[in-house]
C-alpha cells in the first residue's frame, strides 16, 4: 500500500501533471493532423524525455499517445483521411456518419468509447502485469531466448502485407542489431573502422527517422492538398451517447478486451487492434449489411479497441522489454535512457515507478473526456492548420532531436538513413514495425542465445531443458511452421489443379 | 518510388553474400562452436532465401502482367509515382535528403542558427508560404528550437560563425 502511495506521490506532483497537460494538448494537436502519427509525436517527444526524470518521461509519452489516438478519429469523421493509422478502419463509417449530419453522434460515440477503452486498457495492464512478473522473475536466458523468439514471430506474422516481405523486414532489423561491439566476443561487427558506428546504431534517432522523417519524404513527394473540411455544427458531442452505449455495451466490452489482448501480442499495436475489433464486430452483428453506411456499432467496437491496445502493449513492455507495438518500442529506448530496465525485476527495485505509470494511464485517459470535448469543439480551427507549414518545422525538430541524444551529427546521419530506409521499405509493401522489433529484440535474442550456450556447453537441447522454455520453444516451433505447411498445402492444390 | 520485387531480391541477395562474406573474416570464440559470426550469418542466409523468393515473384509478376496488388509490386522494373510526374515533387525530396546531410557535413563550420533558419525558410517558401511568413516562421522556429534545446536543454548546438554573437 506504502508503494501506491509513493506513486501517487510522484504522479501528482505539479510539475508531472503540468507536463501531463502540455503532452495532452501536444498529443491532441500531432494526432488531429492528417499524416502525423502517435508513433511520430512520441518519437519527436523522446529529445524532450531525455532531460526528464523518469516518472515525467513515462507520464509525458502515455499521455500523448493516449491523446493522440483519440484526436485520429477527429479528421476521420470530418475530412475522411484518419489522423492517425489506428483510426483507419472505421475511417469511412464514421464520415458516412457526418454525411448524414451526425458527426457530432460519431465524435461523440469516438471520445466516450476511446475513454471507456483506455481505462479497460489501462485495468488489464495493472492487473496482468504485476502477475506476470511474479512468474517471469523465474526466467533464465532460455526463456528469455524463447520470449524474443516469440515476439519476433508475432511481429511478423500479425504485420500487414505479405509474410515474406515481413520476414525481410525483419532481417533488416536484426541486421541492423548486430552492427558494433559484439558482447560475447568483444568483435567490432560491422563498423568499418568508425568508432562511433561501435556503440551501435543509436536507436532514439533511427525511430525519428523511420517515423518522423519518412512521414516528411512522403509528404514531400505527394502531392496531395489539403482536403476540405465539413460545414458541420459540432456543439452537442455528447447528446445521444448514454442510449448508445446501452444499446452496445456487449461490444464496448468486446472491443476493450480485443484491443487489450491484440495490444500485448508483440509488434500488434492500436491500428491492428481497431482492424480486427471491426472486422469481430460486423461478423456478428444483426446489422451486417448496414455496416459501411453510416452505422455505428463498428465504431464502438473499434473505437474502444485501438484506445485500450495502448495500454496492453505495455504489457510484455514493461515484464519482459518486448514492445507490444512500435510505441512501446521507443518506450524501451527512453526505459533504459532511464535506468528502469524493463524486466520483472523492475517490480521488485522499483516498484513505485511501475505503479506511477499504472496511475499515469487511468489519469491520461480520464483526462481526455474533457481535453478530446475541447478538441472536437475546436477542431475546425486545429484541421485549418496547413500542413505545409508545420512539414518544415517538423524536420528542422527531427534534426535537433537526433543531434541531442549523443551531442553528435552521427545521430543525424542515422536518422537520414533510417528515414529513407524505412520510406523506401513502405513504399515497396514491407512493414516497418517488424524492423523495429528486430533493431530492439536482435541484442536480447543473441545475448541470451550465446549465455545460453556457455551455459549449455554449446549443447541446443539445453533450449529445451527447463519446463516453460520447452513449452515456449514448441509453441515457437509450431508457430513457424504452421505459414509454411499452410504454402506447402496451397502449392500442393495448386499443383494438383494444374495437372488435372 | 516503387521497385519490382526482382530487383529488391537482387540486391538483397547481392547485400547477403557480400554479408557473409564479410562475417568469415570474424574470429571465433575460444572453445565454443558459436562465434560472433553466427548471427551474421543467420541473417544472411536467411535474407539470400528471401532475395531469392522476391526475384522469381517479381519475374513472375512481370511475365503474367498482373495487375498490382499490395503485394507484389510488378508489371514495371521500377515505377517513379510522383517523383516522375512532378518536378516540383523531385526537387523536394532532394531536398529532405540534402538539408541533413548538410547539417551532417557543414554544421561544425556554419553553425546551427544559419542552417536552421535557411532551411525552414526554403522549405516553406517552397511549400508555398510567402516570403514574409517564411522568414518570420524560420526566425521564429529557429529562436525557440535555440532557447529550448541549447539554453534549456543545454544541448551543446554547433554556433559555427556566429561563435561570440549569441554564445
Amino acid at each position: 500500500m506504502d508503494v501506491i502511495f509513493q506513486a501517487f506521490g510522484l504522479i501528482l506532483e505539479p510539475s508531472v501533471l503540468g507536463v501531463m497537460l502540455l503532452a495532452a494538448l501536444f498529443g491532441l494537436f500531432v494526432g488531429a493532423i492528417p499524416g502525423l502519427t502517435a508513433t511520430m509525436a512520441t518519437a519527436l517527444l523522446v529529445p524532450f524525455t531525455f532531460f526528464m526524470d523518469p516518472v515525467p518521461a513515462i507520464a509525458c509519452i502515455v499521455t500523448t499517445v493516449a491523446m493522440a489516438i483519440f484526436a485520429g478519429d477527429i479528421p476521420g469523421a470530418l475530412l475522411r483521411i484518419p489522423g492517425t493509422p489506428a483510426s483507419a478502419a472505421y475511417c469511412d463509417e464514421a464520415y458516412a456518419l457526418t454525411r448524414k449530419g451526425k458527426a457530432e453522434l460519431a465524435l461523440g460515440t469516438s471520445l466516450v468509447c476511446a475513454v471507456i477503452g483506455g481505462v479497460m486498457g489501462s485495468i488489464v495492464l495493472a492487473l496482468t502485469a504485476p502477475m506476470l512478473a511474479e512468474f517471469a522473475i523465474k526466467f533464465s536466458s532460455y526463456e528469455y531466448f524463447w520470449l524474443a523468439c516469440l515476439g519476433l514471430s508475432c511481429a511478423v506474422i500479425v504485420s500487414t502485407g505479405s509474410t515474406l516481405k515481413g520476414v525481410v523486414s525483419l532481417l533488416i532489423g536484426l541486421f541492423i542489431s548486430t552492427i558494433g561491439i559484439d558482447i560475447t566476443a568483444g568483435h567490432p561487427r560491422f563498423t568499418f573502422g568508425s568508432v562511433e558506428m561501435m556503440g551501435g546504431i543509436s536507436f532514439i534517432p533511427a525511430m525519428i527517422g523511420m517515423f518522423a522523417i519518412s512521414e516528411v519524404i512522403r509528404f514531400m513527394v505527394s502531392t496531395d492538398t489539403q482536403s476540405k473540411i465539413v460545414q458541420q455544427p459540432i456543439k452537442h458531442v455528447f447528446h445521444g451517447i448514454g442510449s448508445i452505449l446501452k444499446q452496445y455495451k456487449r461490444n464496448v466490452f468486446r472491443g476493450g478486451v480485443i484491443g487489450a489482448v491484440v495490444g500485448i501480442l508483440p509488434g500488434a499495436g492500436a491500428d491492428i487492434a481497431a482492424w480486427i475489433a471491426y472486422a469481430v464486430s460486423k461478423r456478428f452483428s444483426k446489422n451486417k449489411e448496414k455496416f459501411g453506411t453510416g452505422h455505428i456499432e463498428g465504431l464502438v467496437d473499434a473505437g474502444t479497441a485501438n484506445n485500450a491496445g495502448l495500454a496492453g502493449a505495455w504489457v510484455p513492455t514493461i515484464v519482459f522489454g518486448i514492445p507490444g507495438d512500435s510505441i512501446t518500442a521507443i518506450v524501451i529506448g527512453v526505459l533504459y535512457m532511464k535506468g528502469m530496465n524493463p524486466g520483472p525485476t523492475v517490480f521488485l527495485n522499483q516498484p513505485e515507478l511501475i505503479y506511477a505509470v499504472f496511475i499515469a494511464f487511468f489519469i491520461a485517459n480520464l483526462a481526455l473526456l474533457p481535453l478530446g470535448f475541447l478538441a472536437i469543439r475546436l477542431s475546425r480551427q486545429i484541421l485549418r492548420v496547413p500542413r505545409h507549414v508545420l512539414i518544415p518545422i517538423i524536420l528542422m525538430f527531427c534534426i535537433v532531436g537526433s543531434f541531442a541524444i549523443n551531442n553528435t551529427v552521427f545521430g543525424v546521419s542515422v536518422m537520414l538513413a533510417m528515414g529513407v530506409l524505412a520510406y523506401f521499405m513502405e513504399e515497396n509493401g514491407f512493414p516497418v514495425a517488424p524492423t523495429i522489433l528486430g533493431i530492439v529484440l536482435g541484442t536480447m535474442l543473441e545475448d541470451n542465445f550465446m549465455s545460453s550456450m556457455i551455459k549449455a556447453d554449446g549443447e541446443l537441447m539445453g533450449f529445451f531443458s527447463r519446463p516453460i522454455a520447452a513449452t515456449l520453444g514448441i509453441i515457437v516451433i509450431v508457430l513457424w511452421l504452421v505459414p509454411i505447411c499452410g504454402a506447402l498445402y496451397q502449392a500442393s492444390i495448386r499443383w494438383r489443379k494444374g495437372v488435372a | 518510388m516503387r521497385f519490382n520485387d526482382a530487383i529488391i531480391g537482387a540486391v538483397l541477395v547481392v547485400f547477403a553474400i557480400a554479408e557473409i562474406t564479410y562475417t568469415r573474416t570474424f574470429p571465433s570464440l575460444h572453445g565454443q562452436n558459436y562465434g560472433p559470426n553466427l548471427f551474421p550469418t543467420v541473417i544472411g542466409v536467411g535474407l539470400f532465401g528471401c532475395g531469392c523468393i522476391l526475384i522469381v515473384r517479381g519475374l513472375l509478376a512481370r511475365r503474367v502482367q498482373a495487375p498490382q496488388s499490395a503485394d507484389s509490386f510488378g508489371a514495371h522494373w521500377v515505377d517513379l509515382r510522383n517523383i516522375a510526374k512532378s518536378n516540383p515533387a523531385r526537387i523536394n525530396a532532394a531536398l529532405v535528403i540534402l538539408i541533413p546531410l548538410f547539417y551532417v557535413l557543414l554544421s561544425d563550420q556554419i553553425g546551427f542558427i544559419t542552417i536552421s533558419t535557411a532551411a525552414i525558410f526554403i522549405l516553406l517558401y517552397r511549400l508555398g508560404s510567402s516570403f514574409f511568413i517564411a522568414s518570420l516562421l524560420a526566425i521564429v522556429t529557429t529562436a525557440v528550437l535555440q532557447i529550448l534545446f541549447a539554453k534549456v536543454l543545454l544541448v551543446p548546438l554547433p554556433p559555427g560563425w556566429l561563435q561570440g554573437l549569441v554564445y
